[in-house]
């Protein structure tokens, strides 16, 4: 049993956690921020030019197969510097979904892109009416000629905004919740019929919602076989939920890493208020479940690129349950434990607070992961 | 980044389950799964067949007739063992003193109290507690004053676990007032037997006997039953404590209430189908299994980081709030699958040997009890709030 990093893991997340100081000060992120675009177009390429968008893919689009450990290596000093670049949407999600259900072509055509991060996927896989659940798909594919008409709307697409290429849902067949008939398609942004929505997100980023209006898509749009998507959806959300699971730990680090220190150095009463017990006992308390949490980022990486499994399925869930919970009372504990310095807009705090509960709500909330590991309770 | 065991690790698995499989005495076994009370004698009995077999006394050295485990090993027996439902061994002798005799003992010592140790000719008990030194244990008040070759001890311990079965008492006893609380505390070994000593039982909230008074009136202790210096005993029992927080965490033991409380709710029904698949009581289920994951990975990743060298520092404080915790839970999700029939206190139930027809449910009787006597489990060993104290000021710097 080790729990240590290798070398190249540990020099990966070094070179990470380097970049991100140097350049992803908090003021600068602020900026990036209020940018159109909603973050720094500049890091972006710079992931790119140090090879660590093309981590997961093979040697031959410059990266070496990297694996849920490797992802994790890289989100938690994301997490860590709060950066708003599209890695999660575009490498993780978008880059896994091409690589398991395109066919070559469509792998020739799009993976060296998101490999260098010259194409950024963004990913539509849920619908407003659909509570989570990825598989309750009412947008239409329908066969139209050679191809398909897609009509219907994408729920809150992070970095949908500045997309070269989206991935959505559309059922081609079945009931609106049913888990066969579902099929994922690749399409343009800028094609006809496609209307974007975009919105600042309450954590800094940026997304859309997108409606599909009869937007005509050629055969070559179709990614895998029709309406057997769900797996390869559920199957590479897993992937994601570990990845955001790791983003997550990193916030937390750094949240309990400033709570701690403003504990030390705020003084009321002629003393620190660390020195008073009930605000030791909740930075206790704080720790406690960011060790939780970093267990299960752990545990979902090493499960990120397993076979899938009932085991798989439910290490996923637990992980998240356990991140979303730990997320939001760090988050709320922090800010009561600021004051109210951590209610403030120019303060980081507040931002690693917004960013945690928003996490939160990405690919499934605690409840929804609870239901799910409570639906694949083994009898003993 | 390896989460498994080695070839090796493996092995020994399966030498742990091959011993339990043929060696474990089923009524034991049945006895600890059921959460039946245990004699004195089914102690010694399992204590026995562990020491023939050498794996008594995981913490010695080999030449004290120890076993030397690794850390990975004694995880795997402390998993095994839970679920096979092997008797909670005693730690007052094993784990608590024989350490500090070991350490802080002179040879007299090792020589005469290590092999009753083994043997099981001793039961010792802890005189750590007082009436009026619980989490502040150094303001503890016992005496001992040196008179030519005895200490006369007088005063009284408290919450002494088991103390009606024990024959030897380890003490934490003032033999200086004149100095700062913790410098002034000597570290002896009292023969039960030793006129003056009186035991009182306690009977706690669930009507069991398991902890006790001891009052010492005039108690004559040669002055050879001192370990190590006078005066020093405080940093050997803080030693103590070391070996006390390890382990607290029940990881094990959660593990095995967990699957006990899955097999009880799929027997209960709520609306004709059973409790595990209610939504409601499904879920909390799953809450307290997805917390015992997690704490179980953090249990692993402090294994392994003593296994490459390092040492269990207050991270194991952390986790034996995080462990007992979620024990609790689970006995609370056990008393709640019993709906009304957590009510009847059914003593006759309890016992192994009870041969009637169950009111509700075989394993129902001792739930509530369960319930209510782990409620210790965030209190001793360092109550939660005293980790929580530890953690902030060895890993905080608060």
């Amino acid at each position: 049993m080790d729990f240590t990093l290798s070398e190249e893991q540990q020099m990966l997340q070094d070179t990470v956690a380097r970049l991100v100081r140097g350049e992803y000060s908090f003021e600068k992120r602020l900026e990036f921020s209020e940018t159109e675009l909603g973050f720094s177009e500049d890091f972006w390429k710079q992931l790119g030019e140090l090879g660590l968008t093309a981590v997961p893919f093979p040697e031959e689009l410059g990266g070496f197969g990297g694996g849920g450990v490797e992802i994790q290596s890289v989100m938690t000093e994301l997490g860590r510097g709060l950066c708003l670049e599209p890695y999660l949407q575009s490498v993780v999600l978008g880059g896994g979904i091409l690589s398991q259900a395109g066919n070559d072509e469509q792998k020739e055509k799009y993976l060296a892109g998101v490999a260098s991060g010259e194409l950024k996927v963004a990913v539509g896989l849920q619908e407003p009416q659909a509570f989570y659940n990825q598989n309750e798909v009412a947008s239409k594919a329908e066969k139209s000629g050679d191809g398909y008409t897609l009509s219907g709307r994408k729920a809150v697409v992070i970095g949908g905004h500045c997309a070269d290429l989206i991935i959505v849902s559309a059922r081609t067949s079945g009931d609106v919740n049913d888990a066969d008939g579902i099929s994922l398609f690749a399409i343009d942004p800028n094609a006809e019929g496609v209307e974007r929505r975009t919105y600042p997100t309450v954590d800094g980023a940026k997304g859309c919602d997108v409606v599909l209006n009869n937007v005509q898509v050629g055969a070559d749009a179709l990614l895998g076989e029709e309406g057997k998507a769900a797996d390869v959806i559920e199957y590479q959300t897993g992937r994601a939920i570990a990845a955001l699971c790791a983003e997550a730990v990193g916030c937390m680090e750094e949240a309990n890493e400033l709570t701690l220190e403003y504990l030390k150095q705020r003084k009321q009463f002629g003393v620190p208020i660390g020195k008073f017990q009930v605000l030791q006992h909740r930075m206790v308390d704080m720790m406690s479940e960011l060790e939780q949490a970093r267990s299960m980022a752990i545990l979902a990486a090493s499960y990120a690129d397993a076979e899938q499994s009932d085991e798989r399925r439910r290490t996923l869930a637990a992980a998240k349950n356990v991140i979303n919970r730990a997320g939001q009372f760090i988050s709320e504990k922090g800010i009561q434990s600021h004051g109210g310095i951590g209610m403030t807009w120019e303060y980081s705090f507040a931002h690693y607070a917004k960013r945690l509960v928003m996490i939160g709500h990405q690919l499934g909330d605690d409840d929804f992961h609870l239901e799910r590991y409570a639906s694949l309770l083994q009898a003993s | 980044m390896n989460m498994n065991y080695t070839a090796e690790e493996l092995a020994f698995r399966d030498e742990v389950r091959a011993f339990l499989d043929e060696k474990l005495p089923a009524d034991i076994a049945a006895k600890v799964k059921g959460f039946r009370r245990l004699t004195k004698e089914d102690h010694q009995r399992w204590q026995k067949i562990l020491s023939e077999q050498g794996w008594y006394a995981t913490h010695w050295p080999e030449e004290y007739g120890g076993v030397k485990w690794t850390p990975v090993q004694k995880h795997i027996w402390d998993e095994e063992s839970c679920a096979y439902g092997v008797p909670r061994s005693i730690p007052f002798g094993v784990n608590m003193v024989a350490p500090v005799i070991i350490k802080f003992g002179n040879e007299e010592q090792k020589q005469q109290y290590l092999p009753r140790i083994l043997s099981g000719e001793d039961w010792w008990c802890q005189g750590y507690s007082e009436p009026g030194a619980g989490s502040d244990l150094a303001s503890l008040k016992t005496r001992a004053v040196r008179d030519g070759d005895h200490y006369i001890v007088n005063g009284q311990k408290t919450w002494t676990t088991l103390g009606q079965h024990a024959n030897m008492i380890f003490c934490l006893v003032r033999t200086n007032t004149e100095v700062k609380a913790q410098e002034g505390i000597s570290f002896l070994l009292i023969d039960m037997n030793t006129p003056g000593i009186t035991v009182r039982p306690i009977i706690t909230l669930d009507g069991e006997h398991e902890v006790n008074e001891v009052f010492f009136e005039d108690v004559k202790v040669p002055v050879e039953n001192l370990v190590g210096e006078e005066d020093k005993g405080w940093t050997y029992a803080k030693y103590l404590l070391t070996y006390e927080r390890t382990g607290l965490a029940g990881i094990g033991l959660s593990k095995a209430a967990l699957s006990h409380l899955k097999q009880l709710a799929s027997r209960r029904l709520k609306n004709g189908k059973p409790l595990l698949e209610d939504p409601t009581f499904s879920q909390r289920i799953a809450q307290v299994e997805i917390d015992l994951m997690a704490a179980s990975i953090s249990n692993l990743r402090i294994i392994a980081a003593v296994e490459g060298g390092g040492v269990p520092g207050a991270e194991s404080s952390m986790l034996k709030v995080k462990g007992t915790e979620i024990r609790q839970a689970i006995n609370d999700l056990a008393r709640r699958a019993l709906g009304p029939y957590a009510i009847p206190f059914v003593e006759e139930e309890m016992s192994y040997d009870y041969e009637g027809d169950f009111l509700s449910d075989e394993n129902a009787a001792p739930l509530s009890s369960q319930y209510f006597n782990n409620r210790k489990l965030s209190i001793f060993g360092g109550s939660n709030e005293i980790q929580k104290n530890i953690v902030s000021k060895m890993i905080l710097g608060l």
